[in-house]
This record gives structure tokens, C-alpha cells and sequence, in this order.
């Protein structure tokens, strides 16, 4: 099956489960007030978003420049840098390295890089244990699902789902408090980090200056895969860098506020190498892995160049009326919502996922959203313009140009809306027969009455009329 | 003034009356309503679909009509954007370049042009009822519409206005997407057109009547009880 | 062994031969020099004074649920601690070296088993202590944080592994934004930074059932700053 048939597929069955669309409603509603008290105190919000787009257009405008002060200062304190162009080198790279340290236990915090290399298949495949500490993730895994969302990867399951899992998974005892059941997974996850000789995190930033990376969570699990492992493997998209480590006072508030509403995100690291002299805990190597896995083809697109300075914070998805309807897993792309709409053409092909783009009513509230000012909804409209331009379809190719002999002649134009009442008068005849040119419409919404003259007449007729 | 109407073509031919309403209430102010018959569509649906070309050819046919106009009022917010926000980028870099950024400077969606152009707060309507409103996506936006259409309510005779929960949600309309993506387009329906009812109002007004197409299409088949819906002129032109 | 180096930075290079639009149509033109600094104004405003500041962060501790506490001297922060330790039955609390620590811990009752990690320290054992007691960088008034490295902090596990940390903290350890946080780290670092830097905002926690928040998903579970004078 296409990844669009299935995506009308997967979209008709979601929208249909009111129960869960409510329910994701619900808790988006939640993070709105949040965010929006968050907002609300500083002096400037739309000023602050126009700093943040500033750096980070700064950061992947100058790409090549910032990685190389990352990697050059980030080597001098000790830490090895790997450019992977491709999934498979990424993939190779960590899983020679778990063999030659002779790795037993892996334990993994938020990566949604790792996600789109199919880290975790590779790793598991070649018999390690595998685990993802970030409760949401954990649970995810549990469920041998992807993220519903990439900030809050299960936020489409009730506490009952997650009991009868860990009830199932981990043998533990049926509850529906969600405090009993994020301590179930802490006290799993304990040992898990005790015995892990090799973490793996993502990052949501690179700071060239300093030579570090930054990354940002809520649950201490990022900060706990980072100290307790002797290895620590970073895998970050290229186009995370930006320029100064002190940009994070900005952009780290902006993450929280898209992401969780919150004003701040509990935990906000920076590494720069692995332990150093005179400290007392800390990896024994750190490895930061570059991919580029063709987000240098989408660098190449200057109109839509913008869409790398996404942070990742979600906002766009928590906004989105397409996603809060049919949910995340309708996609079947890595990235979910609007920004994984833009992107995933340029990742994984136009002609395979241009219906992504298709699928929005272009109302914009992504972009009004996006706290580094991405032209989200504009960009959808590019990926459609440049799907056609690469390839027309033959029926598509011709409605419009019976559109433009239409529209173009006016006197066509005007006789067409004198015959609108007539198909209108014959539409019942068609309706529920298959070859009803409305039925999309009308198989759950009532169509207008045509108007028996339309305006442009009563103009001329009025006109005569004062005469 | 001499205001020339843009009428797109659903309200040429589904709803006439909303063009009409617009003539009455700018007459009703002392201007000039011109309405150059040659017009026809912004081509709104082939740009909105990738197919550029198709659409610049029947952009081009407006930018003709339009081009001696002083002013040109649009009576649906997302065609509006489409004169304003859409055709400059559309004709970059080609000849017509210049002519798009002139008819985008002088384009304006109705509240916007009785409001910020005009002046105008009270246009001397009466209307009995109680009215919710509508923000369609395109006109609070990509226009930024936002406080215009609720100054002019505001100030109708008779009118209650009440706010529904989330207004500046989509209903699902989105043009083309409204038919490509039927189930999706119409759980958007659902979501908006319930936090209509649940304010109690008898009226949805918008500034565009695509949204209210669909709100109206989707209320008439499933809402509980009656909500009519009303574009904002047809609401300014009763006194 | 450095991978695809030569050719992503080709594709990069090449890539951006062509200048992108801006988007961002306030600040200038985007050169970083002149945005940094211009940002501090838009963020949340912090008070010009540091009684001022002293309350913001004291509200914002009380919205992330930390327990923020002014403490006469050390010994009422061990005082403090002790009573802590009593309430909740502890045994053992891990510690690093450090003036602060080092001046409270003496004042510790003598019941309570004092872990030092300064010179290396089992993990079981840390995380069987019921506490961490640590010193800090700096406390953020516009943010409500605790700036920790793995220098000023005892590394990176000690204030994340037990299920409560205390923080030690003096009165002139207060700045005004994350910005001032960091310019103090850079000024005291210059290039040679710590491995690790942290920013904590209240205890750990979660919201990834139904979006209900609970402390404690896998860092502590309280959090507890002691102001000393």
C-alpha cells in the first residue's frame, strides 16, 4: 500500500474514534493555558521569537562554519566526532563501537534521530538489550509503537492502556494512578542505569562557541544516561547548531514554552566532552555523531531552508487541528504535524509524501505558533507547487485547465453560473449513485442552495434598472 | 470613494446576497460601489493545489480588471489574502510582478476596509439576536483580521455578541481540502460547530463565506437545534 | 576515523550558495553579534533590585515545587537538614567537598551517615542514600533555577540520582536571567568549562500519563534549596 492510500486509511479510522480525539483535545487544551500563561510574562513574545529565528538562521545559514568550531573545540576537550551522511553510516558507526567496547546493556534517552535511523532495531538485532528511559518512550517500546507524538510520545493512552501494559510487560500490579505507574517504570528503569555501560541521547542544540550540546527534558532520565554509562553516544541532526552558548538563555525558555508550556524545561543540560581531570563521574568517551540523512537536501531549498531551525518543541502539532484529529500515527513519518509535513518530502521523497501536504486546510496556526518563526503553512503550499512542477497528474492536469478556459473567459464564466441552478435541480437524481461530482461534500455535509440569479446578473440587472 | 467589489465566484453564484449586503451598507456610507464585470476567480483553487501556471493564468484576467480601481473589497477573507498575500508571490519575478504589488496594496477584506480604511465603527444596522463569530484562518492570518469585524458587531443595535470557545480554530474548509480530505475536513467541522452551539447563539457570522459554507453545511445536517449562518455584511446592511 | 566529513561540509557549502529569505523581520539583519544581546529584553522581566529578584525566585520555586529556604547560618541549614532527615527516617546522605558543604556537614547530627564522592564512591551505595547535598553555580531568579556543573556540584550524578537534593546556596549567589548565569560561567571558566552544565527547575518530574503531573520520574523527587547569608 502507498504511504498515501494508507494515509486515508489510517486518517478515516482515527477521525472516527471521537472518545480519543476528544481525549487529545483535552489534553492539549490543558497545554495551551499553560503556554499561554508562560507567554503572557515576558516583555515581548513576538519580539523574542524574532531573536530566536535570528540565531537560529544565523546557525544553519553559516552550517559549515559552526560545525567545524563544534567539532574543533569539542575534540580538544576529548570528544570524537563521527559525520554520518546516511542512516546506514550512523547505524554502522554506533554498532561497531558497542562491539569493539564490548557493550552488554544500552540504555537510551529521547532521540528522535535514533527513531529515524531505526537505531534500536540495529542495536536489538544484533542481541543487545536495548532500553528507552524517557517514560513516554519507555511505554512506547513496551507497545512495540512509534511515538504518537515527538515530544509526548504516548499522550493517546489512558492510565488503564498503560497498566494493562506494565501489568503485561513487567508483571507488575494493575493500578490506575498514574503516580503508582511512573514509579513502576522508575524503579525498572533504576536498574537499567546502573548497569548500562553505554548511553545513547539525542540533543536539541550544539553550541560551535563552547563546543557542547545541549539537551532538555523534564524527567532526569537524559541526565541519568549521560553520567552513569562509561560511553555516552550523542546522535543529532546537523542543523542543531547555533553559534553562542549564552543563545540558550533565550532558546531553551522558547523550547519549554512551545513544547510544555512550561516556562522552563526541568533540566537543562550542556556536555562539552567526557569527564574531564579532577571530576568525579562521567563518561569515559563521548561521541557526538552528525547525520545529515538529506538534511542537506532540504539545506539546498533557500525558500524552505527555514524549516531547519525547528527545535522540535511540538508547539506546531499541539496547535494543529489536522493532528488533533487524526492523531499521530496517521502520518507514518518520524516527525508528526505540520513541521513533519514540510520536512518528510525532502527526507523521504516528494511524490511519496506530498499528500502530508495535501492534507491541511492551510489555516496557519502552526506557523503562528512556531517560536522560532518558520513559514510552516506557507511551506506546505511550496511542497505542492513543487510536486506538480516535478510531476502533474493526468486528471489533475486536466480540471485545471478546464478551470483556466473557464475563469478566463468571463462570458463562459457567467454563462456557467446560469446553469448551476439546473445541476443543482439534478442532483438528487445523482446523489448516493457513485457518479455524484458532490458526494465528497455531501456524504457528511449539506451543500448551499445555488441562487437562481447570481450576483454579477442582479448587478446588471440593477444597473439597467437605474438607467 | 469609489470602491470596486472584488465578488468571488461562490459568492457570485451561491451567495449573491452577501454581495448585495456589502453594496448596501457601502452605498449606505456615501461611496461609490463599482463592480467590473469581468472578473471571475482569484484562482485560488489551482495555487492552492500546486498548479501555479493554471492559477497565474486566471490571476493575470483579475489583475486586468482590477488594475484602474482605487480601492478593491473582497467579501471572503481567504480570496482577500489570496489579492494580498498570494499574488505577489505568485508573479515574483515574472512581468506582472509590479501589478501584483499594486493590486495587493489596495486590496482590503470588508470588515478591515470599514474599519481601518474608513473609519467606520458604527454603520448604523440593527440587528435582534444573538451572534457568535467566526475568524476565518486566512483573514485573521494571513491579514491579520482580527479586531474589525468584532468593533463593527459591537456596535449593531439589537446585537449580542458572545464568544465561543476557541474561535480561532478551522473549521476544515480549506478549500480543495475540504473535498480531498473529507473525514478530516468534517471532524474540524464537528469541533468548531460544536463550540458554536454551545454558546446558545442563534447566529454564526464570518467574514468569509467559505468557512460559513462549511459550518452552515455541516450544522444543517447534524446540529441539535438551528444556528444560521450569516456573513458580517448581511448582518451590517439590516436596519 | 571522522566519517563523511569532507563531503557533508561540501554539500553544505554548496547548498547555501543560494541566501535564504528572512522570516524574522524585527532584528535587523540578523548578524549574531548585535541579536544576542538585544534578546534579555523581550524575556520575562526580572526587577531591578535583588530583594526583588530574591521574591521572583522565591514565587517561581513555589510554582515549580521547590523548597526554597532562608537559613540564618550554616549551622541552621544543617538544623535544617537534620529535621528533614528525622522526618523522613534517612541513613545516609551523599556529599562533595566544598566550603559550603563542608561548614553545614559539620553541624550534621552525628546519627546521620555522611557519604563523601570526592574521591570516587560506589553507585549502588550513592543510590541507596536518601539525600545529595550539593553547592551550586548560582540560583536564576527569572527562571526559578539552580545552576549546577560537574565542578561546583560534585559531578553529574550526585544531584540527580538520590531522591531528594539539597542545594546549598549564598545570598550573592543569586543572578538576574539565565544570560547573567551564564556570562558569570564564562567569566569564571573562561574556555576550560566543566563537562557538564545543568540548569534544574524544581524536582524531577513528568507529564507523560494523561498529562498529570508527577514528581519524581527518575531524578529526585524533592528538591530543596538552603539560602545562607
Amino acid at each position: 500500500m502507498s504511504a498515501a492510500t494508507q494515509f486515508h486509511t489510517d486518517a478515516d479510522r482515527t477521525t472516527a474514534d471521537e472518545p480519543r480525539r476528544a481525549f487529545i483535545r483535552k489534553a492539549l487544551h490543558g497545554y495551551e493555558i499553560k503556554r499561554d500563561e508562560s507567554k503572557a510574562a515576558f516583555s515581548d513574545w513576538q519580539q523574542a521569537r524574532d531573536a530566536a529565528a535570528a540565531i537560529k538562521y544565523e546557525g544553519v545559514n553559516r552550517l559549515d562554519a559552526y560545525l567545524r568550531e563544534f567539532e574543533e573545540k569539542f575534540t580538544a576537550r576529548g570528544g570524537k566526532v563521527f559525520w554520518a551522511s546516511t542512516s546506514a553510516q550512523a547505524r554502522e558507526y554506533i554498532q561497531t563501537l558497542a562491539r569493539e567496547r564490548e557493550v552488554k546493556s544500552i540504555i537510551k534517552s529521547k532521540a528522535m534521530t535514533s527513531e529515524e535511523i531505526h537505531l534500536n532495531e540495529a542495536l536489538e538485532q544484533d542481541g543487545y538489550e536495548v532500553v528507552e528511559s524517557d517514560l513516554g518512550e519507555f511505554i512506547q517500546q513496551l507497545k512495540h509503537e512509534p511515538p504518537y507524538h515527538f515530544v509526548f510520545p504516548c499522550m493517546h493512552l489512558k492510565r488503564d492502556e498503560i497498566s494493562a501494559l506494565f501489568e503485561k510487560e513487567l508483571g507488575s500490579a494493575p493500578t490506575d494512578s498514574p503516580e503508582e505507574l511512573t514509579m513502576i517504570a522508575r524503579r525498572f528503569l533504576r536498574r537499567q542505569y546502573l548497569k548500562a555501560d553505554l548511553g545513547i541521547s539525542g540533543a536539541n542544540f550544539i553550541v560551535a562557541e563552547t563546543g557542547m550540546i545541549s539537551i532538555t527534558e523534564n524527567e532526569g532520565n537524559a541526565r541519568l544516561t549521560t553520567a552513569m554509562p562509561r560511553i555516552h553516544i550523542a546522535l543529532v541532526g546537523i542543523e542543531k547548531v547555533i553559534p553562542k552558548l549564552a543563545d540558550l538563555a533565550l532558546l531553551l525558555p522558547m523550547l519549554a514554552i512551545g513544547g510544555t508550556g512550561q516556562h522552563l524545561t526541568c533540566y537543562n543540560s550542556m556536555y562539552g566532552g567526557p569527564r574531564q581531570e579532577g571530576e568525579v563521574d562521567g563518561p569515559e568517551e563521548f561521541h557526538v555523531v552528525l547525520l545529515d540523512n538529506h538534511r542537506t537536501r532540504l539545506l539546498a531549498d533557500a525558500q524552505q531552508r527555514d524549516a531547519l531551525h525547528c527545535i522540535r518543541c511540538g508547539a506546531c502539532l499541539n496547535v494543529c487541528p489536522i493532528f488533533k484529529n487524526i492523531g499521530g500515527h496517521a502520518y507514518g513519518t518520524t516527525y508528526q504535524g505540520p513541521i513533519g509535513s514540510v520536512i518528510t518530502p525532502h527526507f523521504r521523497g516528494l511524490q511519496d509524501w506530498k499528500h502530508l501536504s495535501a492534507a491541511s486546510s492551510l489555516c496557519g496556526a502552526c506557523t503562528e505558533a512556531c517560536p522560532v518563526k518558520i513559514d510552516i503553512h506557507h511551506h506546505l503550499l511550496h511542497n505542492r507547487r513543487n510536486a506538480v512542477a516535478e510531476k502533474k497528474v493526468w486528471w489533475e492536469r486536466i480540471i485545471w485547465f478546464g478551470f483556466v478556459q473557464l475563469m478566463s473567459r468571463p462570458w463562459a464564466y457567467r454563462l456557467s453560473t446560469r446553469f448551476a441552478p439546473l445541476g443543482q435541480w439534478l442532483h438528487p437524481f445523482l446523489q448516493n449513485s457513485g457518479l455524484d461530482p458532490l458526494h465528497a461534500w455531501t456524504s457528511t455535509r449539506e451543500f448551499p442552495q445555488a441562487a437562481t440569479t447570481s450576483f454579477g446578473d442582479l448587478w446588471r440587472a440593477r444597473k439597467v434598472g437605474s438607467k | 470613494m469609489r470602491v470596486t467589489l472584488f465578488v468571488p465566484c461562490f459568492i457570485d453564484s451561491l451567495y449573491p446576497g452577501v454581495a448585495m449586503a456589502m453594496v448596501k451598507v457601502i452605498e449606505r456610507l456615501g461611496h461609490e460601489v463599482d463592480y467590473p464585470e469581468g472578473q471571475t476567480c482569484c484562482g485560488q483553487p489551482p495555487f492552492n493545489s500546486g498548479y501555479w501556471d493554471e492559477a497565474r493564468a486566471v490571476a493575470e484576467r483579475q489583475l486586468a480588471v482590477f488594475r484602474d480601481a482605487e480601492v478593491v473589497v473582497s467579501g471572503s477573507g481567504s480570496c482577500g489574502a489570496m489579492f494580498k498575500v498570494f499574488y505577489p508571490e505568485l508573479f515574483a519575478k515574472t512581468a506582472q510582478e509590479s501589478a501584483a504589488q499594486a493590486l495587493s496594496a489596495k486590496t482590503y477584506e470588508f470588515s478591515e476596509f470599514l474599519v481601518s480604511k474608513l473609519g467606520v465603527r458604527d454603520v448604523g444596522a440593527t440587528f435582534e439576536g444573538k451572534v457568535t463569530f467566526h475568524d476565518g484562518c486566512h483573514g485573521l492570518r494571513e491579514l491579520g483580521t482580527k479586531a474589525a469585524p468584532r468593533e463593527l458587531l459591537r456596535h449593531v443595535k439589537g446585537l449580542e455578541l458572545i464568544e465561543m470557545g476557541e474561535a480561532e480554530a478551522c473549521c476544515g474548509f480549506g478549500g480543495m481540502f475540504a473535498v480531498k480530505f473529507p473525514q478530516i475536513s468534517t471532524a474540524m467541522a464537528e469541533v468548531k460547530c460544536n463550540s458554536i452551539v454551545e454558546t446558545g447563539v442563534e447566529y454564526v457570522v464570518s467574514n468569509d463565506s467559505s468557512c460559513l459554507m462549511q459550518i452552515q453545511g455541516y450544522l444543517s445536517r447534524h446540529s441539535p437545534r438551528v444556528v444560521k449562518s450569516l456573513h458580517l455584511a448581511e448582518v451590517l446592511a439590516r436596519t | 576515523m571522522s566519517g563523511d566529513r569532507e563531503a557533508i561540509l561540501g554539500r553544505i557549502a554548496e547548498a547555501l550558495r543560494e541566501e535564504a529569505p528572512r522570516h524574522h523581520e524585527h532584528v535587523g539583519n540578523g548578524r549574531h553579534a548585535s541579536a544576542a544581546p538585544a534578546f534579555q529584553q523581550w524575556l520575562p522581566p526580572v526587577g531591578a533590585s535583588h530583594a526583588a529578584r530574591l521574591e521572583l525566585f522565591s514565587q517561581l520555586c513555589e510554582v515549580l515545587r521547590t523548597e526554597f529556604k532562608h537559613c540564618a547560618n550554616a549551622n541552621a541549614a544543617a538544623k535544617h537538614i537534620a529535621a528533614l532527615a528525622k522526618e523522613g527516617n534517612w541513613r545516609r546522605i551523599a556529599l562533595h567537598a566544598g566550603e559550603l558543604n563542608d561548614a553545614v556537614a559539620a553541624h550534621l547530627p552525628p546519627t546521620l551517615d555522611l557519604m563523601r564522592i570526592e574521591s570516587g564512591y560506589d553507585r549502588d551505595a550513592l543510590e541507596s542514600c536518601d539525600a545529595g547535598l550539593t553547592e551550586c553555580e548560582s540560583l536564576v531568579a527569572q527562571t526559578g533555577s539552580v545552576c549546577v556543573t560537574s565542578r561546583s556540584s560534585g559531578g553529574r550524578t550526585l544531584s540527580v540520582l538520590p531522591p531528594h537534593h539539597i542545594v546549598l546556596a549564598r545570598e550573592n549567589q543569586l543572578v538576574a536571567d539565565l544570560t547573567a548565569a551564564y556570562a558569570e560561567l564564562a567569566q569564571k571558566y573562561g574556555s576550560s568549562y566543566p563537562s557538564f552544565l545543568g540548569f534544574i527547575s524544581g524536582p524531577s518530574r513528568t507529564g507523560d500519563i494523561e498529562r498529570i503531573l508527577v514528581l519524581g520520574a527518575h531524578g529526585p523527587r524533592r528538591l530543596t534549596i538552603l539560602l545562607v547569608p
